[in-house]
């Protein structure tokens, strides 16, 4: 059953297009996830979402109730979410009084509201917090007081902005407990924007990604990560190797994607002289320094032009006619005495190429 | 020299023995300067409140002319005042005119300006996340301004003590319009200016003395306000 429904919305301010023909769904239960890079205007549909603002276009509909405009019938709305907000502010009260507020505001008799308060507190870790003053927490412990606080009024529909941004590491797992706590225990429906692909991947049903005010592709997190629909969703999604080709010849569902002076054997159904993009994740990719390619269908020699070092990986560049990003581990790269100028040997399977359409 | 130390000495004495004409003129000037920052309270929150929340054509003039009328001369208040509750004025049928009231009526048209510009200014000051959170948490209208106004409390508070400070040191006003009539319109500042006249230099300087420290207990709250914002 759907929650919500946003129906080909838009947004200016100024005469600028933040948000470009926004539509999307949100089934009770569901969790979706929206990711895009800063300034796509995520927040932005947050707080369109949250009804804090009013679209320029569209219409908004919770529980099938249009609640684009008429104000009453948008604090009704509102009062069955929540929002935990990416830089939460607390109000100059105790912890307490700061969770109970939503709660008082409703009208909620104040002995289910102590219940009520003690249990989310509780829930969060910060029980014995509750007569502090809220303003003197750290970071952490004033996002587990916001999550509280919208958790406490039980919303059908939670709406999490970038809830963990800036946060230490103890701070993001306690609140990603909580949110999949309340995700499996309550069955409430999510939508949050988070630029952490792993937690967008791991709490969400489905992923919408939102590029320069327009939603490029929603679906599942395997197809979006596995499957992007275009360059700037595969780029976004941190496929490193996009490489612009044509197809060249064709034999079933296998091509041939003639890049740059190098061909590559990909599944595609597209046709012969389609301008296509060939989208590799480094970590399919094999590098050896001998010619043993195994099952793989494409093999190239290649020479190393540039070694980064990322923690425990290594990003290694290789030109083989066409430039590939590789990913291995610091270790085996020390044990292959990989280094700038070592010649290599390139491996990857067709079926670990993803071939879209490039418009020219 | 010597007429200013004895007048000292002697003014201390008429405090601390709690002289009854000291102590009377004293607590009449607190409560009228209360009873008109009261009010210009309750009427300046609330329009403050409205003023600040809603986006309206000429709010920006609004209020650079309410912060215009900060600096409105006592006597120009008081010969407006004396217009409007002298008995052949409009509101003379109040029976204002050389009564507590009158001058009270005068304060709040005195100090409102001041009391509306701070709220305005002390609203201002809130981080504009606290209302937008209220109104994501569920709080309607009335429920944000209310909170916000508590974010808000310690700058509104300084805000009356500010009012409350003008209104108990101005005196042009008081003398139009409440007359100066000893145990019932007489307040510090038109003592003080009376007593000084009669050559009463002792009575005056009593007076100045409880006008400073009452200043000076204004001063004090207003820096431990601020201290307590930060």
């Amino acid at each position: 059953m759907t929650l919500l429904r946003v129906e080909n919305v838009g947004q200016a301010h100024n005469e600028i297009e933040i948000l470009k023909g926004i539509n999307l769904s949100l089934e009770r239960g569901e969790v979706f996830a929206l990711i895009g890079p800063t300034g796509s205007g995520k927040t932005t549909l947050m707080k369109l979402i949250d009804l804090l603002t009013k679209p320029s276009l569209g219409q908004i509909y919770f529980d099938e109730v249009d609640v684009t405009d008429v104000e009453s019938d948008r604090l009704a709305a509102r009062r069955r979410m929540s929002l935990v907000q990416q830089k939460p502010i607390v109000f100059s009260m105790n912890v307490y009084d700061n969770v109970a507020i939503g709660l008082k505001w409703r009208g909620i008799a104040r002995d289910l509201t102590k219940g009520k308060v003690e249990y989310v507190l509780d829930l969060v870790g910060m029980a014995d917090y509750a007569h502090r003053d809220a303003k003197t927490l750290s970071g952490g412990e004033t996002q587990r007081v916001a999550l509280a606080r919208a958790l406490v009024v039980e919303p059908e529909l939670l709406l999490l902005d970038e809830p963990t941004a800036n946060l230490d590491p103890n701070s993001v797992s306690k609140i990603e407990e909580v949110i999949e706590h309340v995700i499996k225990k309550h069955k409430i429906s999510v939508f949050m924007t988070t630029h952490d692909m792993v937690q967008g991947q791991r709490l969400s049903d489905t992923v919408g990604v939102l590029i320069a005010g327009e939603m490029l592709q929603m679906g599942t997190p395997e197809q979006i990560f596995s499957a992007p629909l275009n360059k700037e969703v595969a780029e976004f999604v941190g496929i490193d190797n996009i490489l612009a080709g044509m197809i060249e010849k064709k034999d079933g569902e296998l091509a041939d994607v003639r890049v740059a002076s190098g061909i590559i054997s990909a599944i595609s159904h597209y046709e012969v002289g389609d301008d296509v993009y060939a989208l590799i994740r480094p970590e399919d990719i094999t590098l050896s320094l001998a010619k043993d390619h195994g099952s793989a269908r494409n093999l190239f020699s290649g020479k190393i032009f540039k070694i980064t070092m990322l923690g425990s990986l290594v990003h290694i560049e290789v030109d083989c006619g066409f430039p590939l990003f590789v990913v291995a581990t610091a270790r085996s790269a020390l044990d292959m005495g990989l280094v700038v100028d070592t010649q290599v040997f390139i491996s990857f399977k067709a079926t670990a190429i993803k071939v879209i359409k490039r418009w020219v | 020299m010597s007429e200013i130390w004895d007048g000292l000495v002697k003014a201390f004495q008429l405090i601390c023995t709690f002289d009854t004409t000291v102590m009377s003129i004293a607590g009449k000037s607190l409560w009228i300067s209360a009873a008109s920052c009261l009010i210009a309270t309750a009427i300046c929150v609330p329009l403050g409140s409205v003023i600040h929340f809603n986006n309206f054509k000429g709010k920006r003039l609004l209020i650079s002319t309410v912060q215009t009328l900060w600096s409105m001369p006592t006597v120009a208040v008081g010969l407006l005042v004396f217009l409007l509750v002298s008995h052949s004025g409009p509101l003379g049928i109040l029976e204002l005119i050389f009564k507590p009231g009158a001058i009270i009526f005068g304060q709040v048209i005195l100090i409102s300006p001041l009391i509306l510009g701070l709220v305005i200014s002390a609203l201002n000051g809130v981080d504009k996340l606290i209302p937008e959170t209220a109104v994501s948490l569920g709080a309607s209208r009335l429920q944000k301004a209310i909170l916000t106004i508590r974010e808000a409390r310690y700058a509104i508070v300084a805000a009356l003590i500010m009012g409350f400070g003008r209104a108990i040191s101005e005196v042009g006003l008081s003398i139009m319009v409440g007359g100066n009539i000893a145990r019932y319109t007489r307040t510090i500042p038109t003592a003080i200016a009376l007593e000084t006249q009669r050559g009463n230099i002792e009575l005056s300087i009593a007076l100045g003395i409880i006008l400073i420290l009452i200043a000076l207990v204004i001063n004090i709250s207003l820096h431990m306000l601020q201290r307590k914002r930060v």
